[in-house]
């Protein structure tokens, strides 16, 4: 199944891109050419494969529940382009 | 005598003998570099005062008798995607280019224990997307052998920074053969671990059920040291494996007599470049030659498997990427309100190929297109394990290409995205199944390295030590140098 323009700028909005005409039209293309490719599974029979989800048979994997000293604030905020009293600043939202 | 040019354990033993110091080393190191690294731009970050600061420390430890890891003092590449505290770490991306993490990478703490001195931060396609490194933010990183050509990737820095002599070995991360790729096009060993065995803790995700850090380095024996010293448990990685570590140096053992070699037909048969083949053919008859019993063996999937891997690979990359949005840590774009700045920030931050990635990723897991796709892909992976379960009832390891071709041109193939991405056809299924798997260098092709690949079963890397070991005391075709004084 093929995408269009369209489709390429749904997928865009889902994904927080933005994209000019310009490359959409280029995403259009070069991704039909990757799903194209990509299609080429369908060929196989699978109804009774089940889907892998880990490679190795690893289950519930737990820890003890104990305190460690983890990062401090001034360390967890300092890649923050912006920070204020403590917290991570982002623009207005409501 | 070239400093520069000796492994790990030649080094080490230098140093045991107090022949030379560690900051000696460092200073032939840094010097090797200033005359080559304009030519081959493995770096992105150098990391000269604390390298020496460290190595006088390694020193010092020394002359005061202290017993030391046959890795301390010895100078190591980081690839940029692996986080090193207080250094910056990019993943050659815009969208990281001032990131400074807060902690080390396990593996990184784990070789700071013992005593390896962090020399640098190699280049690298950005966030592991690509086959070249042609797609890192900032610039290509060129093949040793020729300048015109790419050292592969994506850790190719890393690559090329080991077979140029500008560290003695590497850690880089391998998501599609993005470590044992760039080790065959530059004539360096690479080790993709068994998924599990090295903790990916400090890795920066692209495809988490793919991704796993291995080393790059110059020999067999030195691939065995930094396997003693990365690998094993971390509870901080709930992927990482209980599984315990043998011995590799001590397990290192020069015999293949009666080990059954499989030669999957479906990776000659898929357009192996004719000089390459005859190297293979060539690595073949010396195994069989040291008592090996080669035979012909089928994964029937194989043709699949490129695929599956990229429809995986995309849909776990365009979830992990999530995480960029101007917030937390990286660049951000200022905007009016919180959606423009989140699609400012990733627009301008993100390179074109991982925008690509991440826009197939999210077609892939979209609801009218996850069973046709993703669904497959996950039942496909499947077959593809069933595959080697199946060859592992009838042999030890595998042997094949590394790689279809020798190293191709700079942009021969950065416009086409797709023959990007089957560049890795050898290396792909590997990946999906989770097994450890060698590259290792077997001679030049005009003028080129061509690199063999060896997979074996889940944990069980020895078996390619042993192998590439074999081959390594009884040719020379193993132990190759660029000439890079030339003009």
């Amino acid at each position: 199944m093929r995408i269009k323009a369209e489709d390429v700028e749904k997928l865009a909005l889902m994904s927080r891109l933005e994209l000019t005409e310009e490359e959409k039209a280029a995403y259009t293309e070069s991704l039909n050419a990757s799903l194209d490719y990509m299609h080429s599974l369908t060929k196989l029979v699978t109804d009774t494969v089940e889907p892998a989800v880990h490679v190795l048979p690893m289950v519930n994997v737990f820890r003890e529940d104990r305190v460690e000293i983890g990062l401090d604030h001034k360390q967890a905020l300092a890649n923050a382009p912006e920070a204020e009293a403590g917290s991570f600043k982002v623009p207005r939202i409501v | 005598m070239q400093l520069y040019t000796l492994t790990v354990h030649q080094l080490s033993e230098l140093m045991a003998q107090k022949k030379i110091s560690s900051v000696e080393l460092i200073n032939a190191y840094l010097e090797r570099s200033s005359k080559i690294e304009h030519k081959i731009q493995a770096f992105i970050t150098h990391t000269k005062e604390e390298a020496l600061a460290q190595a006088r420390i390694v020193d010092a430890k020394r002359m005061q008798g202290e017993e030391l890891s046959p890795l301390a003092g010895i100078p190591v590449a980081i690839n940029d995607n692996i986080c090193t505290a207080g250094l910056k770490t990019t993943c050659a991306s815009n969208i990281l280019n001032s990131y400074i993490p807060p902690a080390d990478a396990t593996v990184v703490t784990r070789l700071k224990n013992a005593g390896s001195i962090l020399i640098g931060k190699t280049n690298m396609d950005e966030f592991g997307m690509g086959s070249s490194t042609e797609y890192s933010a900032f610039t290509p990183t060129k093949n040793p052998y020729a300048l015109e050509a790419v050292p592969g990737g994506s850790s190719g820095g890393s690559a090329a920074a080991v077979a140029a002599g500008e560290a003695a070995f590497a850690l880089g991360s391998d998501t599609a053969g993005d470590i044992r790729q760039p080790a065959a096009f530059c004539g360096v060993l690479g080790l993709k671990p068994t998924y599990g065995y090295v903790p990916r803790t400090g890795l920066i995700s692209y495809a988490s059920s793919l991704d796993q850090i291995g080393p790059l380095a110059r020999d067999i024996t030195d691939l065995a040291l930094i396997l003693n010293a990365i690998l094993g448990h971390d509870p901080k990685d709930s992927t990482s494996a209980t599984v315990d570590v043998p011995d590799f140096k001590a397990g290192l053992v020069n015999d293949v007599k009666g080990l059954r070699i499989g030669l999957p037909k479906e990776y000659m048969e898929a357009g192996v470049e004719g000089k390459v083949a005859a190297k293979i053919q060539e690595a073949v008859k010396q195994l069989e030659d040291m008592g090996a019993i080669c035979v012909e063996v089928s994964l029937p999937h194989t043709e699949y498997a490129v695929a599956a891997h990229y429809i995986i690979s995309c849909a776990e990359a365009s979830s992990n990427l999530a995480r960029y949005d101007g917030v937390r840590y990286g660049l951000r774009v200022e905007a009016e309100d919180v959606l423009s700045m989140f699609m400012q920030t990733r627009s301008q931050g993100f390179g074109d190929e991982v925008k690509r990635r991440v826009l197939l990723g999210t077609h892939v897991l979209s609801s009218a297109s996850y069973d046709e796709y993703y669904t497959q892909a996950l039942k496909v992976r499947t077959l593809n394990k069933q595959d080697f379960d199946q060859v592992w009832t009838q042999v030890d390891c595998l042997l094949t290409p590394a790689s279809l071709t020798t190293a191709f041109k700079i942009g021969e193939k950065a416009q086409d995205a797709l023959a990007m991405y089957l560049s890795n056809f050898c290396t792909i299924p590997v990946n999906l199944a989770g097994l450890p798997a060698l590259t290792l260098p077997f001679g030049l092709a005009d003028g080129m390295p061509v690199g063999l690949q060896l997979i074996a079963r889940h944990f069980d890397e020895q078996t390619l030590l042993r192998v590439g070991y074999s081959l390594e005391q009884n040719t020379d075709q193993t132990s190759l140098k660029p000439d890079l004084d030339r003009e």
